[in-house]
């Protein structure tokens, strides 16, 4: 308290006369400012930017890291047969996934939005679970559920007559297990951002619509979803970079297997680059993330300007 | 003839005026959301079952799965009586705490000064800020490993302490500058009338009436420092010095006959620090989650 009117009584003194002064408070004003954000800047530059530029650096050397062989990694990369169908599975991992953790995430918020407001907090809160366990561990739970002798999965298939399904032991199926984990884990986040866009949705807008007399179907594409477009989009694209960047589901469920099939870029660089030793082309292959990461990544700093504005 | 008019009006009536469309709508919806908790919650609970089943039992393989026939606490007691386990505990504790405090001191200053104080190079720090967030973790692990390895910390938590900054900072600052731009510009200049300091303002002002904002941070910060996967496998090896996630993964699952029921029981033990917060959180922790796209 003394402290406080201390403070109180010399302020004002400081910047009273004439605008000398004023100049000086702000320029300590900035001052302030600059130091209060340094910190920030020293993770942003020390811990991203830089590490982002050395990443490139070293992606040019050879193994032992003594000789820079500008784009040799790339070379003898795209001459691998690995990286062709590395680069294919995490495409098609990533696109596969996110559609459907936006499909699957949307109709889980339409019908969430559509039951009595009471209950919609219990079951928001029991669907977000899988969100909330950390994907290294629940993935364990996933390839115990896997198991090729005693899986529970197959199980429960057998009860509807279904043959069991060698999920991690064939190709086809443990990309399709890599995709279907990656979906639980994910579409309860779809479903609470796009619930969150539904309820953001004005009210009269649904009465007009019904006034002029359209149907739920109607009502859905020409007032929900123009209305949530936005927020669609940000999320599909967010979503799309941490798929696409996605390595815990993989490590734990396949590592790779079987014959480096399931090997997306985040495996497959912490395979060459940090169990094989060869650093430079690890470096490499993590960096062919990039260009679709930066596409993605100018996308939805659009979208979150445009809506900021729009908010305004 | 009476009798069923009226008791069907009353149950309209309790009903409000449901028609047959929206009663079909209500099923449709219901039913779907029992399929998705059905399937959500499945993983979790058969873990749970199995970390109650005695290796025997696993080992026999014979019947339902999802069954136990004599549930046991014997997979919790060995856990929590193996050392290496508690000691991955403690060094996630450490790491996560450390973290987490770094991460709002950082960015709450930052997100203070990004959002009242505009100077040169503010705007654009900003965006890098949420630039920086898209960046992911797998696109940086190699070069910070030779950064790390550099400086002497692989194999240290204190190396984990320095790089899940990275992590959680840029998306943490993002959401304080939202929370803090909200605040009406008012509250500060009567501040300034009264002759408050800048620290005084952030203090007694914009820490307590974001306080919404900065427990949504803290949990983000916690369930991400936590959760960490990568880092901890790239960086750590000897297994006195592993965070859980890796731990389980990397010791509990090296033995050539898994012990799946500990495996289970580790991994739910493991989770369960951010399962209870986000149960007693929840809407602090749902605020955070959507305050990236739909805020700042």
């Amino acid at each position: 308290m003394p402290a406080d009117t201390l403070t109180a009584g010399r302020t004002p003194a400081t910047h009273a006369p004439g605008s000398g002064s004023l100049q000086r408070f702000a320029r300590r004003r900035s001052t302030i400012a600059f130091l209060m954000t340094l910190p920030l800047l020293a993770v942003i530059v020390g811990l991203v930017a830089y590490p982002a530029g050395y990443g490139i650096y070293l992606s040019t050397l050879n193994r032992t890291m003594v000789r820079n062989i500008g784009f040799g990694n790339y070379e003898i990369l795209f001459d691998t047969d690995t990286f062709w169908s590395v680069a294919w599975q995490s495409c098609i991992f990533a696109i596969t996934a996110v559609l459907l953790k936006a499909l699957i995430g949307f109709w889980l918020a339409h019908m969430l939005h559509h039951i009595p407001a009471k209950g919609q907090r219990k079951w928001r809160g029991m669907l977000l679970v899988p969100w909330v366990i950390p994907p290294a561990l629940s993935t364990l739970g996933w390839w115990w559920m896997f198991d090729p002798t005693y899986s529970s999965i197959n199980y429960v298939l057998s009860i509807f007559a279904v043959p069991a399904v060698p999920w991690l032991g064939e190709p086809i199926w443990a990309r399709i297990a890599v995709i279907m984990v990656n979906v639980w884990y994910g579409a309860p986040f779809f479903m609470i951002m796009y619930l969150a866009a539904i309820k953001s949705v004005p009210e009269q807008l649904y009465e007009a619509a019904a006034i002029d007399g359209a149907n739920g179907w109607q009502r859905l594409r020409y007032v929900t979803l123009p209305m949530m477009a936005n927020i669609i989009s940000i999320t599909v694209l967010f979503s799309l970079i941490v798929t696409f960047a996605n390595y815990d589901i993989v490590r734990v469920l396949t590592n790779g297997g079987p014959r480096d099939l399931t090997h997306v870029f985040a495996s497959y660089a912490f395979q060459v680059g940090i169990l094989s030793g060869n650093i430079p082309r690890g470096a490499a292959v993590s960096l062919f993330m990039l260009p679709i990461l930066a596409v993605c990544a100018f996308f939805v700093l659009r979208g979150v300007t445009r809506r900021n504005k729009e908010q305004m | 003839m009476s009798v069923t008019t009226a008791s069907s009006a009353g149950i309209y009536s309790k009903a409000g005026s449901l028609s047959r469309e929206r009663r079909w709508a209500m099923w449709t919806a219901y039913a779907s959301l029992i399929l998705a908790a059905i399937i959500f919650l499945a993983p979790p609970v058969y873990m749970f079952i199995t970390s109650l089943k005695s290796s025997g039992e696993i080992a026999n393989m014979q019947g339902n799965p999802w069954l136990v026939r004599s549930p046991t606490l014997e997979n919790y007691s060995a856990l929590l009586g193996n050392g290496m386990f508690l000691r991955f505990f403690v060094n996630s504790a450490i790491v996560t705490v450390l973290v987490v405090a770094i991460t709002m001191v950082i960015s709450v200053l930052a997100a203070f000064a990004l959002a009242r104080m505009r100077f040169f190079g503010s705007q654009a720090l900003a965006t890098g800020v949420f630039l920086t967030y898209l960046v992911p973790d797998t696109l940086l692990f190699i070069p910070l490993y030779q950064i790390v390895g550099g400086l002497g910390l692989l194999n240290s938590i204190w190396g984990l302490v320095l790089v899940y900054p990275t992590l959680t900072v840029p998306f943490c600052t993002w959401i304080m500058i939202g929370y803090f731009a909200s605040i009406p510009k008012e509250l500060d200049e009567a501040a300034l009338i009264d002759g408050a300091s800048w620290s005084q303002m952030l203090l007694k002002i914009f820490v307590p009436v974001a306080m919404p904002g900065i427990i949504a941070a803290t949990i983000f910060a916690f369930t991400v420092s936590w959760a960490a996967f990568v880092y901890p496998t790239a960086f750590v090896t000897t297994p006195d010095q592993m965070p859980l996630t890796i731990g389980i993964v990397s010791q509990l699952v090296r033995a050539d006959t898994f012990a799946w029921g500990q495996i289970m029981a580790g991994a739910l033990l493991a989770a369960l620090p951010p399962v209870v917060i986000y149960a007693f959180l929840m809407d602090y922790y749902i605020a955070g989650l959507t305050a990236g796209a739909t805020k700042g």
